[in-house]
């Protein structure tokens, strides 16, 4: 039955790593602006549609936390 | 023109110019060139994601050039290195998806752009841009060029206030999470099975929850502590007292029983206590962020001004707040007058409506002195400051004592009300059974004291009114009526007097009617007069020019502008005169007093007036109707007594009129109702309305468009809805019924509890059932209420 202290140490460790990525989000501004993003990631098509071919198509990507494009 | 097209860019009537090009139509060149410049750079698509998403692009010859000051600069820029700077700009003009659009995509407009990001909740945008083929003035020109002008004014300059504080948010996470860990550890003792390894296991469980409670109670429910404390120290029993006296001994209670193993302890229903309340917290805490309340003078006046040094003429910019006395300073049109100064110029026309409410324009002339806040019209002036700006007449008026931010109005709430005789109330149950117990079983009587003082922690009560009014506020900004805070809301509730300013408040401010008394004007007249007026620049010319309706093009053959006075035209040997009564020698039998007209002579005849009048808002007879079968009503004018007469046939009898009332007049006749003990709420729109507004238990600030600026103000009113006051005002008295049931709720718990807990039979699982319960319970209620009582508002 000593496995109660196991199960207990996982399961406080598992809400403690939530707990830490709740607290970053807040720290990293994810909560000061909840509309912009929704919005923004309908645009990456759009891009790639009147993108015309060379010159600017580099410059989209400086985005941070730009994710993987599928194409 | 049969059918009139509305601007592809903007979306105004192309009137009366319509711009037709690449098969599209515009109602001005800026637009044009914006679509042009979109179309040339691939961007086209910033039309696709919504209709007419445009602003036409302002002119802005020289305007920015303070920009290029690096004292000024320093102070805007967010972060500089030596290649790069970061700037963040407030741009009312964001509205939607294509304005995220354009502005993320600034780099294919300007190379040196390397990123750019909008939030668009705030309207801002946050720029890093290369130095070194770019500035900061430049991309505010480029900003400007396409439509979207940011607003950089005095308030940019100060230190910027650490953005919004996280504490609570973090609060409400160590809460939550302590809540949620407690709840399921606790699980097993709910059932009070005597299973042999469960009570094997039990200590540690125990402390467990208890190491999971302690930060709960000393970091996120510290305010608590703090306030009641500060309460205690100013002799208030505020609502906090019983809920932190309800946490200490929840806390006390638990260490005590897991320590001598009595017991549990109530680590569930202490976790959630302040899970709950900390929520209650944050509902209400949540504002419009885009929307500025505490606006004063600096948030008008412009940053920087353009200095002219007589020895060589040469001009410079330099911040308003250097400005001294004897300096000569330019000033162009739609300009403000940042200080009191004399005028040098010939002549100046300034409108002062920011300030008196008066909106028609007023001729100074060489030599006059002009206050600050008045806006130069037309050709751009030299004037001689007297002042400083903090001297200045209108800056003056700040510093009054309710400008001081440590003004605290006098306003208790029904929840301060309450909280005092509750607090009584709990404690002397609390006693009563305690000695009760002493002499009927010694054993128990520790045990129900703090029962009933856990079980009768006020968390159902502290959420009623942050519910309740934080639901309304939302509800209230999706109808156009946006309020500071739930306090305001309460008061509104409560208000027994409503005091209007007249123009820009109950009169719309930028329309005017125009009528015409007089002999009939023959279609000829007409497009002479027309072709006249649109010669001229003066503010009433332009009004006319756009009034008069005729599709006869004629042209005059000679055409003199007598500034101040009139117009005087020929055409085929007729003469006319345009202007003023005196202008065209009319008789006094025309003339009424305070009537602004423009008279019309042909040759020696006069043949009759234009008249403006102030149109009014739609709607505005049946509030005052309305609101005055229950309310005392007054108007409070800057302007002059011209239209006494009609506003007194217009309203109901019982109005109140005051007219020539000055911005600090408007603010003692407040205060003056104020101590004979009414609640007043004033309506106001311009700067003039500031003092008044804040001395007001609530001010609301009539706005046409939201976020444009309007004074420091308890709520900002959409213009639109302003017909709507009266729905407003039932829908905040009926919130104060549905928090007062809310209340008589949470007291039938309240009592099931006492009763379990004066009878000594409180077990740990009941506060954790009836705890969570009673606050969740009014949640749904006060949310469904509110939900109900707004039905019936009027939509925008």
């Amino acid at each position: 039955m000593n496995v109660i202290y196991g199960l207990l140490a996982i399961s406080i460790a598992i809400a403690i790593v939530f707990f830490i990525v709740f607290i970053v989000s807040v720290k990293k501004h994810q909560y000061e602006d909840t509309y912009t993003p929704s919005v923004r990631m309908l645009f990456d098509d759009e891009l790639v549609k009147t993108d015309k071919s060379g010159s600017s198509s580099s410059s989209e990507n400086q985005k941070p936390n730009h994710k993987h494009k599928q194409s | 023109m049969s059918k009139i097209n509305s601007c592809y860019h903007c979306g105004d009537d192309c009137k009366p110019t319509d711009i037709a090009y690449d098969e599209k139509h515009f109602c001005c060149n800026g637009c044009k060139t914006v679509y042009e410049i979109f179309s040339e750079n691939d961007l086209s698509c910033y039309y696709d994601l919504s209709q007419n998403p445009g602003a036409t692009p302002e002119d802005i010859k020289g305007k920015f050039d303070f920009l290029n000051q690096e004292e000024i600069k320093l102070k805007l820029i967010d972060f500089a290195d030596a290649s790069t700077e970061v700037v963040s700009l407030y741009i009312p003009h964001i509205h939607c998806s294509s304005c995220i659009w354009i502005l993320e995509n600034l780099h294919k407009l300007q190379p040196a752009v390397k990123h750019s990001q909008v939030n668009f909740p705030k309207k801002t945008i946050t720029i890093t841009y290369n130095i070194e083929s770019t500035s900061l003035k430049h991309i505010v020109e480029l900003l400007t060029s396409i439509g979207y002008e940011p607003y950089i004014s005095l308030e940019n300059l100060e230190k910027k206030t650490g953005t919004n504080n996280n504490s609570l948010i973090y609060k409400i996470g160590v809460a939550g999470f302590a809540f949620g860990n407690v709840m399921f550890l606790s699980f097993p003792e709910y059932f009070e099975v005597n299973e042999f390894w469960l009570d094997q296991y039990k200590p540690i469980f125990r402390w467990l929850m208890f190491s999971f409670s302690v930060p709960v109670v000393f970091y996120a429910g510290q305010d608590y502590f703090i306030s009641a404390y500060k309460g205690l120290k100013s002799k208030m029993l505020n609502i906090d007292v019983p809920i932190a006296l309800g946490i200490s001994v929840l806390f006390i209670r638990s260490v005590v029983d897991i320590s001598f193993n009595l017991g549990t302890g109530f680590f569930d229903s202490l976790t959630g206590l302040v899970f709950f309340l900390l929520l209650g917290k944050f509902v209400q805490q949540k504002t419009y962020n885009y929307l500025s309340f505490e606006r004063d003078y600096k948030s008008y006046f412009p940053i920087a001004i353009t200095k002219i040094d007589p020895q060589n003429n040469s001009e410079e910019n330099i911040e308003v707040f250097k400005i001294k006395k004897e300096d000569r300073l330019l000033i162009r049109n739609q300009e403000l007058i940042p200080v009191d100064a004399i005028l040098m110029t010939d002549e100046a026309n300034i409108d002062y409506s920011f300030v008196t409410g008066e909106a028609k324009l007023v001729k100074k002339k060489s030599g006059d002195k002009l206050f600050a806040g008045g806006k130069i019209v037309g050709n751009a002036i030299e004037v001689i400051a007297e002042k400083s700006v903090e001297q200045s007449y209108l800056t003056q008026l700040w510093s009054n004592d309710v400008f001081k931010s440590d003004y605290q109005p006098k306003f208790k709430s029904l929840i301060d009300k309450i909280s005092k005789k509750f607090t009584v109330a709990v404690l002397s149950i609390a006693s009563i059974s305690l000695i009760f117990w002493l002499f009927y079983q010694p054993a128990l009587a520790l045990n129900v004291f703090t029962a009933v003082l856990i079980i009768a922690c006020p968390c159902a009560i502290a959420l009623a009114t942050p519910f309740t009014m934080g639901n309304l506020l939302r509800i209230f900004g999706q109808h156009g009526f946006y309020l500071k805070h739930i306090n305001s809301l309460e008061q509104f509730a409560e208000i027994d007097t409503f005091v209007f300013d007249k123009t820009g408040t109950i009169s719309s401010s930028k329309m005017s009617k125009i009528a015409y008394h007089g002999l009939k004007l023959s279609a000829e007249d007409t497009a002479i007069l027309k072709d006249s007026f649109r010669n001229s620049n003066h503010p009433l010319s332009r009004e006319l020019y756009s009034f008069l309706d005729t599709l006869d093009l004629k042209t005059v053959d000679d055409f003199e502008e007598i500034l101040g006075e009139g117009i005087h035209t020929t055409f085929n040997s007729h003469n006319y005169k345009l202007g003023s009564h005196s202008f065209v020698e009319a008789n006094s039998t025309h003339q009424k007093l305070n009537e602004t007209a423009v008279y019309v002579k042909k040759d020696q005849q006069v043949l009759g007036k234009f008249v403006f009048e102030t149109s009014y808002r739609e709607g505005l007879q049946d509030l005052f109707k309305t609101l005055e079968q229950t309310y005392k009503l007054v108007v409070l004018s800057g302007d002059n007594t011209g239209e006494k007469q009609y506003l007194s046939k217009l309203l109901p009898q019982s109005t109140q009129l005051k007219f020539n009332q000055k911005p600090d007049a408007k603010m003692r006749y407040i205060e003056a109702l104020q101590e004979e003990g009414k609640q007043v709420c004033m309506l106001g729109d311009g700067l003039n309305d500031a003092g008044a507004l804040k001395q007001a238990d609530v001010g609301i600030a009539i706005s046409e468009n939201v976020n444009v600026f309007s004074p420091a103000c308890d709520a900002i009113l959409s213009a639109k809805q302003f017909k709507n006051l009266a729905d407003f005002l039932k829908v905040s008295q009926k919130g104060m019924r549905v928090i007062k049931l809310s209340f008589l709720f949470s007291f039938i718990y309240n009592s099931i509890g006492l009763y379990f807990a004066v009878t000594g039979q409180l077990k740990p699982v009941i506060a954790a059932i009836l705890m969570p319960l009673s606050s969740i319970s009014i949640v749904v209620f006060t949310t469904l209420a509110t939900a109900y009582i707004s039905k019936k508002l009027p939509k925008m």
